[in-house]
């Protein structure tokens, strides 16, 4: 079986330069915003579906491992932060400890039953997966079925920052964002990263060295869960709702295709990838079901015209990791 | 009672769909090893073609039954020249992405031209009406969507493991190299199995166009109960798929008798079990 990526660049010095310099450019970007005159909550919406690629990512392109069903984390801390902040009026910080911890939860449960079956199968349980708690959702009492919870209070974080004011909130998602990116960023560059690079790889190789490699497979797969909950958590603050559109299969396929476009395996293309999906449904937002069209196309031209993703093209043409 | 047996037929003709598509699925799995996501599209589309046959052509459903799965088969066929073909050797994911694409394209633009609301096509007339069977009364129709699929499934399962071509196919599946040096035009192979495989997804199509009326997305959330009973049964076997097909459906059948709640999700509750019990499926080999 081919590598997903097809030119792995060594770790340097130079790479770990190059990549804090991007970074440290992302972040006074980001931190820009709010003077820039940009709608901050089109930059927020983006940093939480970004910071959910990015742990899709964590296993897709460092451990080969595809799931169909990121949906389910976003969805399921959605929910329960929701839950959390308006039914039982807990402060914004213990809401999304709750919300992160379900994913969690969500995420040792389901890798336990996904991790059994590699490759393609794996894909197809998550998917299967995710439905299940779909049809959950649609009929569990606390979730409002159709209409979601609404009106969920943002309160104040640690009893200080007014979480209703767009600037603060802005702000809160960005480190909340940039937190989880260093998080990934640090794993990846872990020995823990290597075995799982080492993973997607040669898996058998990797066996006969003596890794447990289910064990690795099973740490990075609930590791991206809680992350992409600690995302879903995030984004109840910025969307004040919790739907069911979140756990729903096309929520899946776009945060695929997010990554898919950025680039898997690098460091930065999901972060870009999910800006250009989510300005695409902004912009194209009168178009209907074109939208859906087009991000079918966006998949099929990815596949076949530019595997590497828009970073990842980059990253060849300078020779460079990003 | 009555309610009963009327749930498992309904149960069957699921398992006819099941058995069909997940069929399509396995074959198409052993000779191009792509999982082929775009499989409910086409199954939308053989609706659909049917539709257009007898409203603007006024051609029946005893012809839509041949024309639609040649017609999608064709388009499946250009689809495997044009795009899959050129994912021969790279990861197995990249088939899932890509026909996921193609399902994305295929159902936005029926979407865009038919909402998302049903259209009605009748049962042709000599399938009309129905039979009492003494302990339940048997809609001929249902009944006939039954026995077709069944027949349709074992000429497939015959067609592979007992003939000629079957025999080329399956050795094209184990080592398309040696097959190439035998002489035997193997990329035309699997364009043709490609295209049987999306047939037969077409032909459940107009079988269930009927029953479920003609919808843009009648296809998208079936695919996925079918990923999940092809997890469970395994696609290492084409009479494991027929069999789980057909049980699986039955099952679902009865879970809408007993307990109607759980009726979206035993399949999947099943397939975690499968796996909790029996990691690799119920025929399948390791993967």
């Amino acid at each position: 079986m081919s590598a997903l990526t097809d030119d792995t660049l060594p770790v340097t010095p130079r790479a770990m330069r190059d990549e804090m310099i991007v970074f440290a450019v992302m972040a006074v970007l980001l931190a820009a915003v709010p003077f820039s005159g940009i709608y901050p909550f089109f930059v927020m919406q983006a940093l939480c579906f970004a910071l959910l690629a990015c742990a899709f990512n964590l296993l897709i392109g460092y451990g080969g491992l595809l799931s169909f069903g990121h949906a389910m984390f976003l969805g399921t801390a959605g929910y329960c932060t929701a839950h959390a902040l308006k039914v039982w009026a807990l402060p914004p910080e213990l809401g999304i400890i709750v919300g992160t911890a379900a994913a969690a939860l969500l995420g040792l449960v389901t890798g336990f039953i996904s991790i059994k079956r590699q490759g393609i199968y794996f894909s197809m349980i998550t998917l299967a997966l995710s439905q299940l708690l779909y049809f959950l959702y649609l009929q569990a009492p606390f979730t409002h079925g159709e209409d979601g919870i609404q009106g969920i209070p943002q309160g104040h974080l640690l009893g200080v920052f007014d979480l209703s004011k767009p600037t603060v909130l802005y702000y809160v998602v960005l480190v909340g964002f940039l937190a989880g990116f260093l998080l990934i960023y640090r794993t990846i560059n872990s020995p823990f990263g290597e075995v799982l690079k080492s993973i997607r790889e040669n898996e058998p190789r990797a066996i006969s060295l003596g890794y447990k490699t289910d064990q690795y497979k099973m740490l990075a797969y609930i590791l991206s869960g809680t992350l992409a909950g600690f995302a879903g958590s995030l984004k109840v603050f910025v969307a004040q709702n919790a739907s069911l559109t979140d756990v729903h299969w096309s929520m899946s396929g776009e945060i695929v295709l997010m990554t898919l476009v950025g680039g898997l395996g690098t460091i930065f293309g999901p972060v870009v990838g999910a800006f250009v999906i989510i300005a695409m449904q902004q912009y194209l937002a009168g178009f209907g079901q074109w939208v859906t069209v087009i991000q079918g196309v966006i998949f099929v031209a990815c596949v076949l015209l530019f595997r590497r993703g828009l970073v990842g093209e980059l990253a060849h043409l300078l020779r460079r990791s990003l | 009672m009555q309610a009963l047996y009327a749930q498992l037929l309904v149960g069957l003709i699921n398992g006819s769909f099941y058995a069909l598509l997940s069929l399509g699925l396995a074959v198409i799995f052993g000779m191009l090893n792509i999982i082929n996501f775009a499989h409910g599209a086409l199954y939308m589309m053989g609706a659909f073609v049917a539709y257009f046959l007898l409203n603007l052509g006024g051609i029946n459903y005893w012809w839509a039954l041949l024309i639609a799965p040649i017609l999608v088969g064709i388009f499946g066929m250009i689809l495997e020249r044009t795009m899959l073909q050129w994912l021969a050797g790279l990861d197995h994911l990249y088939g899932l992405l890509l026909t996921f694409g193609i399902a994305l394209i295929v159902q936005g633009v029926f979407q865009n031209y038919f909402g998302s609301s049903g259209l009605p096509y009748s049962i042709p007339d000599q399938l009309k009406g129905g039979v009492n069977l003494g302990f339940m009364f048997l809609p001929i129709y249902r009944g006939w969507v039954v026995i077709f699929s069944l027949v349709v499934c074992l000429a497939t399962w015959f067609l592979i493991e007992k003939t000629q071509l079957g025999a080329y196919l399956r050795a094209a599946t184990e080592n398309p190299t040696l097959v190439r040096a035998f002489g035997i035009n193997v990329p035309r192979m699997i364009t043709l199995t490609y295209g049987l495989g999306v047939g037969l997804a077409a032909l459940a199509g107009v079988l269930s166009a009927p029953i479920n009326q003609v919808r843009p997305l009648m296809g998208a959330d079936l695919i996925i109960v079918v990923f999940a009973v092809v997890v469970i049964g395994g696609m290492g076997s084409i009479m494991g798929s027929i069999i789980t097909g057909f049980a699986l459906g039955v099952i679902e059948g009865l879970t809408k008798y007993f307990y109607p709640e759980a009726s979206n999700t035993v399949v999947f509750v099943l397939m975690v079990v499968v796996l909790l019990v029996k990691p690799t499926g119920l025929t399948g080999r390791a993967a």
